[in-house]
């Protein structure tokens, strides 16, 4: 490691500036290249695409997960669209995971706007409002469950509000309510560093401009910001439906699924059906 | 400004008046007052698990979460310290975590630097596309087989989540890598090879330390999702003693029923070394999450 004394296997450069960068591309690759990108594409191959294939080929067999198995073609997958489970799965997940991006987007804009704005205590504020990223998905629902279940019922109570006076998570029509706030709580701060970021990419220049225009703010957010920070926007939405899609720890915390089924995810069918033993069928389903 | 002197024809009394109010020392105490108000929806649930973990079980089956602790106690720590098992908890998240760090920053970066200086070439070429695609293939997906190979391979233990933690940052992290390394001048590096520097000491010697910036950034992210990471280590480690603290919360919730205080003490446990790695740290939690989004 440490030897100086090893031979370098590429040929010596020497001194003609134009003829360098075409030799040192060209002439033949150190091996020691092959050996640097040899652990990334081993480990990949060996943990998603080798995984990937089996699940594509098992989804077609009825294996249950060990022993022997038969190859039944598409009946799984005719059965995944059959089975009012996992499609009750799949519409929660989807509707859970567009409130969810809506939810997030606003919010996160918004406070993004504040902190770019001449407010006080500008980096105080920003760190407290990232401490949700850092913070085990898990762990927070289970504080949120005692929240929904205890505390917020008795709110409920002496503000004679109806739906509140149990708790939201036992109730089959609110408890997604619940799922959506720590869901958003959760990945608010993301999306915000993200808008923040954009936001930090219009010149000041612009704003000074049209004030002196005789923009109102109003005017500024409408034509300037929202239209400079559209891409922003997309990128939080593609991350977002990509995260809240595979939504499960907080899930897990929270609901558990339930009441009944009324809050089940995809990958919580997806797992709870590999516990149940019907392997291949999960798998067409994934 | 030349561009703002052209464009006041109308009204220069009005211009010169929101110039003022655009000034630099003008602070927007309204806009002040409603963030701290928001943070409130951080700070209280944050409240809530600290004065629970510091309350006797009698306070704290009352249902009253926003009360103060009366009086204090730390017996909740020490119940939840042992009925957990925390310090086997804990020893099994740093080395899931530590490997995910190490492993994560050590493999990509020697991923993009092959990738990066023999990009004219069709295999590093299409080796970066062919990582790229992890991003687009979520978990679950390859789940269950994964869960099956990787007990037959004898790892479904710690070291196994952290190897998929590793695996499943990899796009990312290369993609940070490889964008970061194209900024580094090749002159550098040609003048150590022409002294007689051979790749690998060019790597470790100049490459790695210029790496330096985006490593803290990746090394951060690698720590605070590996060591928040519910879903991997509850499917993939068999052995229940061997479990990650985020797992462990799960599996004592029925345990710790009515002592809620023993169990927000756990859970305050489980979620202070994160929050303390990203106070130390939030610079580049910051850099990192802007630069990712850019690319």
């Amino acid at each position: 490691m440490s030897s100086m004394t090893r031979p370098s296997t590429r040929p010596v450069v020497t001194a003609e500036p134009a003829a360098k960068p075409a030799r040192v591309r060209k002439s033949r690759v150190d091996p020691l290249y092959y050996l640097f990108l040899l652990p990334s594409l081993a480990i990949f191959t060996l943990a998603v695409t080798l995984p990937a294939v089996l699940g594509f080929v098992y989804s077609f067999t009825n294996s249950v997960g060990f022993g022997d198995f038969d190859f039944i073609g598409f009946r799984n997958f005719i059965a995944v669209f059959r089975d009012e489970g996992i499609l009750g799965a799949y519409g929660f997940t989807l509707a859970f995971s567009l409130v969810t991006v809506v939810v997030v987007n606003v919010l996160a804009f918004l406070l993004a706007l504040g902190l770019t704005s001449r407010v006080r205590f500008r980096t105080a504020l920003r760190t407290v409002f990232v401490i949700p990223m850092v913070i085990s998905g898990i762990v927070i629902a289970f504080v949120f469950q005692y929240l929904f279940s205890n505390s917020l019922p008795l709110a409920g109570q002496s503000l004679g509000i109806e739906p509140l006076t149990t708790s939201i998570l036992a109730n089959p029509d609110l408890a997604w309510l619940a799922i959506v706030f720590v869901t958003a709580w959760q990945s608010v701060p993301s999306a915000m560093l993200i808008y923040i970021a954009g936001l930090l990419t219009v010149p000041t220049e612009v704003y000074e401009a049209s004030s002196i225009d005789g923009a109102t703010p109003w005017h500024n957010l409408r034509h300037i910001t929202l239209p400079l920070v559209a891409g922003y926007a997309v990128i939080n939405t593609v991350l977002g439906f990509k995260n809240y899609l595979n939504a499960y720890d907080i899930i897990v915390g929270l609901t558990d699924g339930g009441p009944g089924v009324a809050t089940r995810s995809v990958a919580m069918a997806i797992f709870r059906g590999f516990e149940g033993g019907d392997y291949a069928y999960q798998m067409a389903n994934a | 400004m030349s561009n703002a002197t052209r464009t006041i024809p109308a009204q220069p009394a009005a211009s010169a008046r929101r110039r003022i109010r655009t000034g630099h020392e003008r602070t927007n105490w309204p806009a002040t007052a409603v963030l701290i108000v928001c943070t409130l929806a951080v700070l209280v649930p944050l409240y809530v698990t600290v004065s629970m973990a510091l309350k006797t079980t009698g306070q704290a089956v009352d249902g009253n979460a926003f009360s103060l602790p009366s009086p204090l106690t730390l017996d909740s720590f020490i119940q939840a310290w042992t009925l957990t098992n925390f310090p086997r908890g804990f020893m099994i998240s740093v080395f899931i975590s530590v490997t995910a760090v190490v492993g994560e920053i050590v493999v990509s970066a020697l991923a993009a630097y092959a990738i990066v200086r023999n990009w004219d070439r069709r295999l590093f070429r299409w080796s970066f596309f062919y990582l790229l695609a992890a991003m687009f293939i979520p978990f679950p997906v390859v789940a269950l087989p994964q869960i099956q190979l990787t007990g037959m391979a004898g790892l479904d233990n710690p070291l196994g989540v952290a190897i998929l933690h590793i695996v499943f940052a990899l796009a990312f992290n290369t993609m940070l890598f490889t964008a970061f390394l194209r900024s580094i001048p090749l002159e550098l590096e040609e003048s150590m090879r022409m002294d007689g520097a051979g790749t690998w000491q060019v790597f470790w010697r100049l490459i790695f330390p210029l790496l330096g910036p985006m490593s803290a950034t990746v090394g951060i992210f690698a720590f605070i999702a590996s060591w928040n990471d519910f879903m991997m280590p509850s499917l993939i480690i068999s052995d229940p003693e061997l479990q990650t603290i985020p797992v462990l919360q799960k599996m004592f919730q029925t345990q710790f029923s009515n002592s809620y205080n023993v169990a927000f003490a756990s859970y305050l446990m489980a979620m202070a070394p994160a929050i303390v790695v990203y106070l130390f740290t939030q610079r580049w939690v910051m850099s990192g999450l802007t630069q990712g989004a850019v690319k």
